[in-house]
């Protein structure tokens, strides 16, 4: 069990498109069945109807068999946790929903949530900026259903969905960023207000309400009625690549000025991870982001890649310390075992590299 | 709160009348709001000739201009009240957006680009989508018909509107709960 829920999704894997800024692109669907009274309202029997229909669906489709279900209620706390943790699953589905339940294909790059706030959110999330590819693959599985399910469905507002600001297309497509130079340089003020002037929302790493730690942040569309679904993915992508390119030229004005303090930096990163004894989810956090700049600017070669980088981004996280570590774990032990598990997985990155051809599962368990 | 008209049943609809720039504002249940025939302004007029005169008598013989509001406080598919629904931010049915339309409207051109839906159909909506398009069309031509004071083909169209708006109804019953209660809305 703990093995299976340790995996690494396939946002984790790292590369793609634009990869030293952007970690990762996520477009999901927000979708209703008919019949059924929106999830807050509905009673556990409505619920439970929603979870066959679907289930009937999916468990008869070819197209489905490459994926696994699991039913929320089955999962620990802990395992629950994890999958909120590798951004996977909303704290709602986890933690407020009837009948939840997640269908999740084999690279967790694609995931159904059934009973989330709105019967089904249907969602991509790929590593690196490809947003146009995240949208395609989310309606491919959205055509699949949609050709069984009644989705709620109105001429003039589109589909509906039990919160307005999704009504429409029920499209939300969000990247994360790590923008580190535009921070250090001050400029993220300026950035951040243009953002939210084009109709984006910016977001901490952990979702609403998050404030920016480790130079992470999330953008995404506000808008999701009046504008297509094409439109509303390659209005974000446009607007995003000039977020690109500012932080690139912050880049270089820094590299230029301060090449030795950051590289500096990203040693002393490199070495209070793979050292300390004790460490905040929060320091971790930033030091992972120094890491990560260091190595995006070339100035640690050989040392980390973004694989390891987002494996560890995920894997100080409350939850999936403690599945790790196979039990529970207070407050002050888990800036114990934060440390012990860097540092694994730290040193399991460089002996897989002098092994090139070693397997692949350095998520193992010792 | 009551009705304020039978003082019995409590009160659902909030009708805010605007005539000549004065505004009066009323708290009805269902019943007495249908007595009175405020409701057959809301909701989706049943096309007769005898409407399109009567509102034209009162736009150019009356030379007073009415509007009219109807704001529901509560949905009455699933019960959501209006002010619960501010408070947790979620509707709970789909009829929520036909029964809270007149507050949702602003709501949804504050947050949006517009308040009209104009990405994909799903497949199975489409066709519905091209009927309901195609009766939108032949309203207008029936609104042109009457102007022109063109009455033979404007009941002929009226005839047509009719037909097509009773076959969409019996498609809609024989579909889900939800569509049931729509034809009970529109009836």
């Amino acid at each position: 069990m703990k093995q299976d829920q340790y995996s690494l999704s396939r946002w984790m894997e790292g590369g793609g498109p634009e990869a030293e800024i952007v970690i990762s692109s996520r477009v999901r669907a927000a979708r209703n069945i008919e019949g059924s009274q929106f999830s807050c309202l509905a009673s556990e029997q409505e619920t439970g109807t929603v979870l066959d229909r679907v289930s009937s669906v999916t468990g008869s489709s070819d197209k489905f068999k490459d994926f696994k279900r699991l039913q929320i209620n089955e999962l620990s706390d802990l395992e629950k946790q994890t999958l909120v943790e590798k951004h996977l699953i909303s704290p709602f589905l986890a933690y407020e929903s009837s009948n939840g339940a997640m269908l999740m294909r084999g690279d967790e790059g694609v995931i159904i949530m059934i009973n989330e706030e709105d019967h089904l959110r249907i969602q991509t999330i790929l590593p690196g900026l490809r947003l146009e590819e995240a949208w395609k693959e989310t309606e491919k599985y959205d055509d699949l259903l949609e050709s069984e399910l009644n989705y709620v469905f109105d001429e003039r507002y589109g589909y509906l969905t039990a919160c307005p600001t999704n009504v429409g297309t029920g499209l939300r497509a969000s990247v994360m960023l790590h923008l580190p130079a535009l921070i250090m340089t001050r400029q993220i003020n300026r950035l951040l207000g243009a953002l939210s002037q084009v109709g984006l929302t910016v977001r901490g790493l952990y979702g609403e309400g998050t404030e920016i730690i480790g130079s992470l942040l999330q953008v995404s569309n506000q808008v999701t009625l009046g504008h297509s679904e094409e439109e509303i993915v390659s209005n974000l992508g446009s607007v995003i690549c000039q977020v690109i390119e500012q932080e690139q030229s912050a880049r270089q004005g820094l590299l230029d000025k301060k090449r030795a303090e950051l590289t500096d930096k990203a040693w002393r990163a490199l070495g209070t991870l793979k050292y300390s004894q004790i460490m905040s989810s929060q320091e971790a956090i930033e030091l992972i982001s120094d890491l990560r700049l260091g190595y995006d600017l070339g100035l640690i070669n050989g040392q980390v890649d973004h694989k390891l980088l987002n494996e560890l981004l995920v894997l100080i996280r409350p939850g999936c310390l403690q599945l790790l570590a196979g039990r529970e774990l207070d407050h002050n032990e888990r800036n114990l075992e934060r440390p012990v598990q860097i540092k694994a997985t730290l040193e399991r990155f460089q002996k897989e590299k002098v092994k090139p051809k070693g397997n692949k599962s350095n998520l193992k368990d010792d | 709160m009551l009705c304020q008209e039978c003082q019995a049943n409590e009160a659902n609809i909030q009708i805010i009348k605007s005539v000549d720039g004065k505004q009066t504002e009323e708290f009805l249940c269902d019943q007495c709001a249908r007595q009175k025939e405020e409701l057959d302004f809301s909701f989706e007029p049943q096309f007769s000739l005898h409407k399109l005169f009567s509102s034209m008598l009162n736009q150019n013989l009356l030379g007073s201009r009415e509007s009219m509001h109807v704001a529901k406080t509560q949905c009455s598919v699933c019960g959501l009240s209006f002010a619960q629904f501010s408070q947790i931010g979620r509707l709970g049915c789909r009829e929520c957006y036909n029964e809270f339309d007149e507050s949702l409207k602003p709501l949804l051109r504050r947050i949006h680009a517009s308040s009209t839906h104009t990405g994909k159909i799903p497949v199975r909506a489409q066709r519905r989508v091209k009927y309901l398009r195609e009766l939108d069309q032949l309203k207008e031509e029936l609104q042109v018909k009457v102007q022109k004071e063109e009455f033979e083909e404007a009941a002929q169209l009226r005839d047509r509107i009719r037909d097509m708006e009773k076959s969409l109804e019996e498609e809609d019953s024989r579909g889900t709960d939800h569509h049931q209660n729509r034809t009970d809305h529109d009836s």
